[in-house]
């Protein structure tokens, strides 16, 4: 059976298809066999960071309708071996995701994957629920500002009164706090939230912290997961946070500020 | 199968059922019927065919061997329909047995005094009576309400209670075990205990019990209420604020004190 794993965080723009991208590809460089599906039905994005919109034939709502089946519809990462895409339709809108559909989907790419990770769309509503719904696991991507926390904070009362593990009264889903874009220099002169701030009001487990880097939007538009730009902090931080996912212990890193040498600054890291 | 329902000639039930009771103080006295007449003369509708309740109580017996059966006749002369007699010791038994009226026990509920003394003749009685016997209806539908307050087990939480999600520990108390978030709401008719921080809202004594508090380790909640008085988080930041405290109701307003 495969590990479902849902990126989630209630607010939009803070960083979940990024952060997919990433943590599938980090999953899948160590390994284990991964896909990544897009949930965003009608704002399809997760293609474009993996750089694989080209190539993008059938989509998710076609495999639910019956219309294509799995293999012709999943994209193999041309980077990254046992990676798979699985997009989702730029035509049509969140009420084709049925319940039965998409848990048939997921129980047919379980017998062949570890790790489905269900790139969410913003909101609470059905779009968002659905890809909550059959999480074993969930990262919640938060920004170190007040409002994405209070959603992020909402988001996690869903998780554990609407998901399938809630309502068959099994084991609450297993929650994860990834921080994105944090700035250390914005946090010491209080214009940002600290991880400490963030840890206290929502009270989870913290998976990692993403710096705020230029690399991340280079990557985006490259199409390339920021992952795999090993010299950058925001590549490393994310690998620091899948190995943390599997188990590793390993310290959190790219909190304080830097302080910036000569021989640093003229090469701009 | 069994017998249903609908072809059963009666059903046996339990119920309560408001009567006059005539509380005897002097028995036999040559004065009984010409008071009862007067009394009853003051409202001859309220009266009339009533049924009423003997009670033995209070009576100090003027002879050894009281006879009860001119007691009923005089009753029914006057137009009250005497069902039973109530009370009155082990001595009476015999005399209550030969009226052929059912002996009940005593009450041990509160027996309200129908004082109908007459205050001045002017008075319209009638109403004067009603408003005695709707007193005493009243107290009766007070009681039946106090017993149907049922204390249910106190809820127990042990996850966090996140913003958007509501608690409600009905007729019962509530025990928080992780903290209640921003946005986030629990309400009980008892007491609120939350060992963690409250951020959210937390109302005690919902149903209006004043004695109701709400506890919690860390303070920094957005409103407290007990019994429908509420303190917002601009003035509960004067009081102990981030702290471990206490909320209770006290001189007409909620009163906050560390712990």
């Amino acid at each position: 059976m495969a590990k479902i794993i849902v990126v989630t965080s209630g607010k939009g723009g803070v960083g979940k298809t990024t952060t997919s991208a990433s943590i599938g590809t980090g999953l899948a460089k160590r390994g284990h066999k991964t896909v990544i599906i897009d949930f965003d039905v009608g704002l399809r994005n997760l293609d474009l960071i993996m750089g694989c919109e080209r190539r993008v034939v059938y989509d998710f709502v076609n495999v639910i309708n019956g219309e294509s089946s799995l293999s012709q519809t999943l994209i193999k990462d041309k980077r990254t071996p046992e990676l798979f895409i699985l997009p989702a339709s730029q035509t049509r809108d969140k009420d084709a995701l049925t319940e039965a559909g998409v848990e048939k989907v997921l129980n047919d790419l379980s017998k062949d994957f570890e790790y489905i990770v269900c790139d969410s769309p913003a909101g609470i509503e059905r779009g968002a629920q659905m890809a909550l719904y059959f999480a074993d696991m969930a990262i919640v991507v938060t920004n170190p500002e007040v409002s994405s926390v209070r959603d992020s904070d909402r988001i996690l009362g869903i998780l554990q009164s609407k998901s399938r593990r809630a309502e068959r009264g099994e084991s609450p889903v297993e929650e994860h706090l990834l921080l994105t874009r944090y700035n250390p220099e914005r946090v010491e002169n209080g214009e940002m939230l600290s991880v400490e701030d963030v840890k206290d009001i929502l009270a989870i487990p913290l998976l990692g912290v993403i710096p705020e880097s230029e690399a991340v939007l280079k990557a985006s538009n490259q199409g390339s997961p920021v992952i795999l730009d090993e010299e950058s902090f925001s590549g490393q931080a994310y690998d620091d946070a899948v190995a943390r996912l599997l188990g590793e212990e390993r310290e959190h890193r790219f909190l304080e500020v830097q302080k910036k040498g000569f021989f640093k600054r003229l090469i701009g890291a | 199968m069994s017998q249903n329902q609908t072809d059963a000639c009666f059903q046996l039930k339990g119920s309560n059922v408001t009567s006059i009771v005539l509380e005897l103080n002097q028995y036999p006295s040559p004065d009984f019927l010409p008071q009862l007449q007067l009394k009853v003369e003051q409202a001859p509708q309220f009266f009339q065919q009533s049924a009423i309740v003997i009670s033995l109580e209070r009576l100090n017996p003027t002879e050894l061997f009281v006879d009860f059966q001119p007691l009923i006749a005089d009753c029914r002369k006057v137009g009250l329909q005497p069902m039973a007699f109530k009370g009155g010791d082990d001595s009476y038994h015999s005399a209550i047995a030969e009226t052929g009226l059912p002996a009940l026990p005593s009450s041990s509920g509160r027996n309200e005094l129908l004082e109908l003394e007459p205050k001045s003749q002017s008075e319209a009685p009638t109403e004067e009576l009603k408003t005695v016997i709707e007193r005493v209806v009243e107290t009766r539908v007070e009681t039946i309400i106090e017993e149907k307050i049922i204390q249910r087990p106190t809820k127990v939480i042990d996850r966090p209670v996140r913003g958007g999600q509501q608690i409600y520990a009905e007729g019962a108390d509530l025990i928080v075990l992780a903290q209640v978030s921003e946005g986030a709401e629990v309400l009980a008719d008892g007491h609120i205990h939350i060992y963690a921080p409250l951020r959210g809202r937390a109302l005690a004594g919902v149903k209006g019990d004043q004695t109701a508090r709400v506890f919690c380790q860390h303070l920094e909640a957005e409103l407290v209420s007990i019994a429908g008085v509420f303190m917002l988080s601009d003035e509960l930041k004067d009081k102990a604020w981030k702290q471990a405290a206490q909320v209770y109701f006290s001189a007409e307003r909620l009163q906050v004190a560390p712990l």
